[in-house]
């Protein structure tokens, strides 16, 4: 049981955010993830604003639900979870310490600047998360989940997520 | 009709996606390869997605209590303002690709414009959704290319779908006053965009587009095809046999 908190800052639970895992990507952290937007008080509430990465993706209710309990764990029972929608999401948000956790778990992190704008069609270089080798081919824009495509090293010869621009 | 055109396009959009996600999902565990049948899943995630948001403002604006499930799961088909092409069936895979590329090369230009309206509600949404039908179209644009390119039997399977589905792309972008107040001045920059886009790829992709100009229309307005029936009787019929049953 963690200790109860009894006043706990904005601060305080951003830090406790930090130790949210991703559901499916349990090596990053929502915060990480660039998917809560805001801490803050409203009164006696405490509200944290998230943000959904993909519209369909079944894992942001999970993410609301593990975001309340993190909170309620330490003590503190109102909590509020708002969803915004804009800005929209965007890979550009994950930290620098997440792309590395993700590569370090065999996930090619998003390339800067990369998202598809439609009908992109061009070649894009993805490095090897597992030997490095720039030598990859796109199999498919989609893959095990809506925030992953699907590729192939021609060296190692290992199939690997990237995690796409978004 | 509801004298409310925001409402109206709203229930358009979701409608769009919601019955077009409903249509593909139903390749999941069927698709000729494993990653076409984890990409067709994907994109129904995408587009139910979508649908969440479209059909939740419809019953904000509408403020009779009615939520995104109500609107989906209890609607007749003479309610549902989805465009023709969307309802057309699966058939085979390039059918189904061919009414997704028909689709996709509408959808993006149009969120695109929306994204930049002045209603903020539905700019948030265009703005989260044209992310997602970015990669749609890309995937859509490359295997229209690719099948229609590809061997004699991949080409003729693409050109009968497209024989059989031009005619119903023309009430994507025949704008009427709903289009109009929502879209302002973006109403013939769609439709520009999406002729030149759409002639480009067919082209590239070594298929004709019918010469036939005579173009179906109606689903604006809830005068839907006979596939309609079927496939909301399929997605409706738990929340209809056992009215509000949850998960
Ligand atoms: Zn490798």
């Amino acid at each position: 049981m963690a200790m109860l908190a009894t006043n706990p800052s904005v601060k305080d639970i951003w830090r406790w955010l930090e130790e949210v895992p991703d559901p499916e990507i349990p090596v990053v952290s929502v915060v990480e993830l660039g998917i809560v937007r805001d801490v803050a008080r409203d009164g006696d509430v405490i509200v944290v604003t998230i943000t959904p990465t993909y519209s369909g993706c079944p894992a942001t209710a999970v993410i609301a639900i593990d975001i309340e309990q993190a909170i309620r764990r330490r003590g503190v029972d109102d909590v509020r979870i708002e969803t915004i929608l804009s800005p929209a999401w965007t890979t550009a948000w994950i930290t620098e310490a997440a792309c590395e956790k993700l590569k370090a778990y065999g996930i090619a992190p998003p390339e800067k600047g990369a998202a598809c704008v439609g009908a992109l069609r061009a070649g894009m270089s993805i490095d090897c998360p597992l030997c490095g080798s720039s030598n990859t081919e796109c199999i498919s824009q989609f893959g095990s989940t809506p925030c992953k495509a699907h590729y192939r090293c021609k060296d190692c010869l290992e199939p690997f997520d990237y995690f796409k621009s978004f | 009709m509801s004298d409310n055109p925001t409402y109206e396009f709203a229930l358009r959009m979701g409608d769009n996606s919601l019955v077009l996600g409903q249509s593909v999902s139903a390749w999941c565990g069927h698709a000729p390869i494993l990653e076409e049948d984890i990409a067709l899943a994907n994109v129904a995630l995408d587009l139910i997605g979508q649908t969440r948001m479209w059909l939740g403002l419809a019953g904000e604006l509408e403020g009779k209590g009615r939520s995104a499930d109500d609107l989906a799961f209890l609607r007749d088909a003479r309610g549902f303002r989805n465009c023709l092409l969307v309802e057309q069936p699966n058939g085979d895979f390039g059918q189904t690709l061919m009414r997704q590329f028909l689709f996709d090369a509408w959808h993006h230009p149009m969120l695109k414009v929306l994204a930049d309206t002045d209603d903020a509600r539905i700019a948030e949404i265009a703005e989260k959704s044209v992310k997602e039908v970015s990669y749609h179209l890309d995937r859509s644009t490359d295997l229209i290319i690719r099948l229609g390119d590809g061997s004699d039997e991949s080409h003729g399977r693409m050109q009968t779908a497209l024989d059989g589905l031009w005619c119903y792309t023309g009430e994507l972008y025949a704008a009427d006053a709903i289009d109009e107040a929502v879209l302002t001045g973006g109403v013939r920059k769609i439709e520009e965009q999406y002729k030149d886009y759409t002639s480009k790829v067919i082209d590239e992709a070594t298929l004709t587009i019918p010469e036939t100009t005579f173009m179906h229309k109606g689903g604006k307005a809830g005068l839907h095809t006979e596939a309609l029936g079927p496939l909301l009787a399929d997605m409706q019929i738990l929340q209809r046999s056992h009215p509000g049953a949850q998960w």
